[in-house]
């Protein structure tokens, strides 16, 4: 009888070691697990091996394709540049090759200019591609809607080329972060250049297309331009992609105005620049672009675009001013033949300023990387554009303005040299408030 | 309430887009009317056209002598799309027709692109069409105004070739009874194969008249294959004079709607296009059941 009592003895001995080892590494489990933050969109999934891959749409073909084709090339020279851990990487403030020791890896989707197709392809390299960071985009539509699904699906999303105020206005989220001025901030570096030229008390007429972007620039350049006494002579509205502007022209040619603004983009605004200059409008009036394309001067020749004031997210110029700058616009010469223009500009800038926060963070995990770049006021990048940082409540990168003109064919140094700047706005003076921007960032999570 | 110049001055600004949405439309209705194809590659030949005339306007500077040999170009264009993809299709269902025509414009635009990039190529008016002409109650671009006299002996020359001639009269047997024409010692695939290159030439020769005015790009075609088919459909499918009349109220539409709102002025043109379907399918010229 005894070897049946020793039996019990031992088991329950066992049990209760076996009881107290469960315990004790559950204990241990979740002490881990604790330190380690949740999963979220497609961390750590996307992370787990040697590589990150970003998520690129752009439109190649379409009104806007000139500056997304610039744009991708950007992309092409930043990705590689980091992948190579290169002295510009290293300038920017980037340890080793790519980011936290992660191979980038990238595909371009065309976005046709249609935020649909833009929507369509980002899931696509979400879902199948496990991306990190999405980005890209030439269009103001494109980008509201990549923004509202990177917050979606908690994949953080570097706004490309945007220039509406809802971008970072009604329509912000907390997973979109734009680099590029709002209209708000063109207009505002832009209003007093044009009043001091031009005068007070002019009647302008514009030319808007009809979406987000276009109602914005306007909004915002009537605002600016109110100060001076400027007044709306007409404002012809049409839809993006159109290609005869002649009857919304002969309105402005009869419209009594001194300035025409054209805020039409991209191919759009190649053809009616040279529309209002066969209804002899450019003739009986100074025009005004607040944001200009890329490869307008280079597609409507310099003549047209002489003497025109407008803003631009980045020129190349400004290499005499940052020495970043200096090596981005050298590199890219030299790799792709001629001078960046500025979607090539934001693509490397906003990417470059992505890796130095995952650095920053320590992590590919959106909410610690967005925790980074909303602590960039007390830490600013080091940039192609001096020192810039988001603001927090709002995801706008705070940042120089530069104010440009155009130059006459016989003053031109180079192929490339359509402008000069004639104003560096600082960021500061030009901010939106922050209350009045409508924006209301998501959740982290 | 616009005033009665402007108002005036649309008019005419109709009469000048109408005029340009007509020629652009005939090249579709011409293809569409005698050989029956939906040609959903209209908007890349277009392109094509604005291109050639782009490129030989480089190389020689005149205008004149860029239009003969972009013309000349489409000709083989046309011929060798026909002789090759076209002409087996044409016993085909519509929808395999709309299929490799528009499998045809992708080809097109996307090589295109491949070779020129997607930036706007630039090309000037020509010297005798610089400049602004003073009408008395408005000012308007000298060259708008030739191109309205242009397409006026162009569309007269087409229609004339079409269905003033023996040629009109052979394709339409020969959609008819094939066969039978052929017995007739018509050579029917010949009358085909021109029919088909003239409409190509057409698309191409608008595209050329359009080059100066607006951006030269690869999608440029997008937007006209669009607006080809409202005219045609207000026109009624298929028929040229429809083509002609179509463009008219269209370019009238746009031009009188912007004098009120500019951003309705597209939004008027499709809402036309849909009451008359609902009034007039069949368009105001095309004849009931048939393309």
């Amino acid at each position: 009888m005894t070897q049946p009592t020793r039996a019990v003895g031992i088991g329950r001995r066992r049990i209760l070691e076996s009881s107290l080892g469960i315990a004790g590494g559950l204990a241990v489990a979740r002490h881990g697990f604790a330190a380690q933050p949740a999963a979220i969109g497609t961390w750590p999934r996307g992370v787990s091996g040697d590589t990150a891959f970003i998520g690129i749409t752009t439109p190649l073909t379409g009104p806007y394709s000139a500056d997304g084709t610039d744009e991708k090339l950007g992309y092409d020279l930043v990705i590689a540049e980091i992948n190579a851990g290169g002295p510009m990487a290293r300038k920017w403030g980037l340890r080793g090759k790519g980011v936290l020791g992660k191979t980038l890896r990238y595909k371009v989707a065309d976005s046709q200019t249609r935020p649909n197709v833009a929507v369509q392809a980002q899931t696509g390299f979400i879902q199948n591609d496990k991306a990190i960071m999405i980005t890209g985009c030439v269009s103001s539509a494109e980008a509201i809607a990549i923004e509202e699904l990177a917050q979606r699906e908690k994949v953080l999303n570097m706004v490309g080329a945007s220039g509406s105020n809802d971008t970072t206005g009604k329509d912000c989220q907390r997973y979109g972060f734009r680099s590029q001025p709002s209209a708000y901030m063109a207009a505002r570096a832009l209003a007093p250049v044009v009043g001091k030229a031009y005068g007070k008390g002019v009647k302008a007429a514009y030319l808007t297309p009809d979406y987000t972007y276009g109602h914005s620039v306007f909004d915002s350049f009537t605002a600016g331009v109110k100060p001076y006494g400027w007044t709306v002579a007409t404002n012809q509205v049409v839809p993006l992609g159109t290609s005869d502007f002649s009857s919304a022209l002969l309105n402005i040619a009869n419209s009594g105005a001194q300035v025409f603004v054209n805020i039409a983009f991209g191919a759009d605004a190649v053809a009616s620049t040279k529309q209002a200059d066969q209804f002899g409008v450019l003739k009986k009036m100074k025009m005004i672009v607040p944001n200009i394309s890329s490869f307008q001067s280079k597609q409507t020749g310099a003549a047209l675009m002489a003497g025109v004031y407008g803003t631009f997210d980045f020129w190349w110029t400004l290499e005499d001013r940052y020495a970043l700058a200096k090596d981005f616009v050298q590199a890219f010469l030299k790799q792709f033949n001629y001078r960046p223009s500025w979607g090539a500009h934001i693509a490397f800038s906003q990417t470059m300023i992505w890796a130095v926060s995952v650095e920053r963070a320590g992590t590919f995990s959106p909410p610690a990387v967005i925790k980074a770049l909303e602590a960039s006021q007390s830490n600013p990048y080091d940039t192609s554009l001096g020192r810039v940082y988001y603001r927090a409540g709002d995801h706008q990168l705070v940042r120089p303005v530069p104010v440009v003109i155009g130059k006459a064919g016989s003053a031109m140094q180079n192929p490339d040299d359509f402008y000069d700047v004639v104003e560096l706005v600082p960021g500061e003076q030009v901010m939106q408030p922050l209350a009045d921007t409508g924006c209301h960032l998501g959740a982290y999570t | 309430m616009p005033s009665v110049p402007l108002l005036l001055s649309q008019a005419f600004n109709g009469l000048a887009l109408g005029s340009l949405l007509a020629l652009v439309s005939s090249g579709l209705t011409i293809i569409l009317g005698t050989l029956g194809v939906l040609n959903f590659a209209h908007g890349a030949l277009f392109m094509l056209g604005a291109y050639a005339i782009f490129v030989v306007m480089q190389a020689t500077g005149s205008f004149i002598l860029a239009m003969l040999v972009g013309c000349s170009f489409m000709l083989v264009v046309g011929v060798l799309v026909e002789r090759l993809v076209v002409r087996w299709f044409y016993q085909r269902p519509p929808e395999d027709q709309i299929l490799v025509t528009f499998g045809i414009g992708i080809v097109v635009v996307e090589a295109v692109r491949a070779g020129f990039g997607g930036n706007s190529q630039h090309l000037s008016v020509p010297t005798w069409g610089e400049g602004v002409t003073q009408l008395g109650f408005l000012i308007y671009p000298t060259y708008r105004l030739e191109v309205i006299g242009i397409i006026a002996v162009t569309l007269a020359v087409l229609w004339l070739v079409l269905y003033r001639t023996s040629i009109g009269l052979v394709v339409r047997a020969g959609i008819e009874d094939q066969r039978m024409v052929g017995i007739l010692g018509i050579n029917v695939r010949r009358t085909f194969l021109l029919v088909f290159a003239i409409g190509v030439v057409a698309a191409g020769f608008a595209g050329m008249i359009y080059a100066p005015i607006i951006a030269v790009v690869p999608d440029m075609g997008d937007s006209f294959l669009v607006e080809s088919f409202v005219v045609i459909v207000i026109g009624g499918l298929g028929s040229f004079p429809g083509a002609v009349v179509g463009g008219l109220i269209a370019g009238e539409i746009v031009s009188i709607t912007s004098a009120f709102n500019s951003a309705y002025s597209e939004v008027m043109l499709y809402a036309v296009m849909a009451l008359l379907l609902v009034v007039r399918p069949q368009g105001l010229f095309g004849t009931e059941g048939r393309v």
